[in-house]
């Protein structure tokens, strides 16, 4: 018997190399939209596009564990600032935009779109 | 309680408490300057016990491999002991050989090494004076050049900048210690477009940055921003016009907040590289000197395009935290 295990969103879009590419447009989105950009201000841009990395890893299904108590403890500080749905919101519309711009066929945009999602509570420490 | 043998007596830390600041609450004299484990001034050697990772990043694996760590990054869990030496065996000694003003508030500082140092142009390294005052400064001469050179602004109430421009003699002996800093050229893609930045004595890694790039036959253009708030901050104007005359694809821009001239343009320094450089897609930036301007400047270009890999910045930390500054804030 065979089985041939689905591969992830990770490696159809390309794995390691894709994801490189994807942070900078992705990260260059984020810090330009006012909405958002002011969680960002007091970070360091190197750790922090290393964070954008593993997210987007993450919601592709890569090789990186990223458990639900780690979103929360991390997001809890934003939370405590303000972050709400609408900045999710936001951010997901940057990884769909980034997505489309890096030629990502749209039924796979639409499954990271939906891992994002699964993301949502833990982020808004709900 | 963690604990930290230094010489012959043990010390306690607090918790949380950094062995740099444990030492240095007790009474013993550790050589240190940024305290945010970035100049590695306060460089040490751990003899016995272990050292947390975060306590040895940015050191050379060499390093690392010796049980070097930064002082100020080693936080070690409770229960932890350690017995802990100084890094005087990667001190090299040396003597001053020329002191001169390059402007009225920036001395050229030039020291002659008993052994040679090995480093690229752009990185820094710890003046250590012989009674342990500690800070460091960027290098602006070329390896292969026989002096080292650093651009020493005169701080008020400056404990070494003080006693360098009012005190020290040719002749007179101090250590130094390094390099560190990954912010300097490395050849290749001679024909990307190369755009360096910077304030203040952030000139002084940026000019041997340059020549180093025009000396490693880079072809495509470089561009070389120094601003400062008036024209009595900006030096070695002509040095780097005659530079840019040799050198067509060389170009350098003085800017000033107030005081411009026909050669000095007036103006934000990010406004200046903007209307001179609208689109820096795919260019190599190194950006040096005050800390949130250089921080300012490297977010404004990545969202103008440039690649993260290809940016290299050299924030100028002050030698002691905000707080606790008694007088001789800013290193470089």
């Amino acid at each position: 018997m065979s089985v041939t295990a689905e591969k992830s969103v990770y490696e159809q879009l390309g794995g390691e190399p894709a994801m490189a590419a994807a942070v900078e447009v992705f990260y260059r989105k984020v810090l330009a939209d006012d909405h958002i950009s002011h969680f960002f201000e007091d970070v360091d841009m190197e750790r922090q596009a290393a964070k954008q990395k593993a997210f987007l890893t993450m919601v592709t299904g890569g090789p990186v564990h990223y458990s639900g108590k780690d979103m929360r403890a991390g997001h809890a500080p934003l939370v405590k600032r303000g972050l709400n749905d609408s900045h999710f919101d936001a951010v997901a519309g940057h990884l769909k935009a980034t997505l489309e711009e890096l030629g990502v066929a749209a039924p796979l945009v639409a499954k990271v779109l939906t891992i994002a999602e699964s993301a949502r509570a833990d982020v808004l420490g709900r | 309680m963690a604990k930290v043998k230094h010489e012959s007596d043990w010390y306690p830390l607090e918790s949380g408490e950094s062995v740099l600041d444990a030492l240095l609450r007790q009474g013993v004299s550790i050589p240190n300057a940024c305290r945010a484990g970035a100049c590695q001034s306060c460089l040490m050697r751990a003899v016995a016990g272990t050292v947390p990772e975060a306590a040895q990043v940015g050191l050379k694996d060499t390093l690392r491999a010796q049980g070097y760590f930064l002082a100020c990054a080693c936080r070690p869990p409770e229960g932890t002991l350690l017995e802990v030496t100084g890094a005087e065996a990667l001190r090299i000694p040396a003597r001053i050989q020329a002191l001169s003003w390059l402007s009225t508030s920036v001395l050229r500082v030039r020291l002659v090494t008993d052994s040679p140092l090995a480093y690229h142009a752009g990185q820094y390294l710890s003046l250590v004076r012989e009674d342990g005052l500690t800070r460091s400064y960027s290098l602006a001469s070329l390896p292969h050049e026989d002096a080292l050179e650093l651009h020493v602004r005169l701080l008020p109430g400056g404990a070494m900048s003080g006693w360098l421009a009012h005190d020290a003699r040719p002749g007179d002996r101090l250590q130094v210690q390094g390099p560190a800093g990954s912010c300097f050229y490395v050849p290749g893609r001679p024909e990307q477009p190369l755009l360096l930045a910077g304030t203040g004595t952030g000139l002084a890694p940026l000019y041997g940055i340059v020549r180093d790039a025009l000396a490693a036959g880079h072809a495509g253009p470089i561009w070389l921003f120094h601003g400062a708030r008036t024209p009595e901050g900006l030096y070695l104007t002509s040095e780097l016009r005659a530079l840019a005359e040799q050198h067509p694809q060389f170009r350098y821009r003085p800017g000033v907040l107030e005081g411009g001239t026909r050669d000095v343009a007036e103006g934000a320094l990010d406004a200046l590289i903007r209307a001179e450089c609208p689109k820096p897609l795919g260019w190599r930036a190194w950006l040096c000197g005050d800390g949130p301007l250089v921080l300012s400047l490297r977010k404004k270009l990545f969202l103008a395009g440039l690649s993260l890999k290809d940016l290299h910045t050299d924030a100028f930390l002050p030698s002691v935290p905000q707080g606790q500054r008694t007088s001789d804030a800013g290193a470089r």
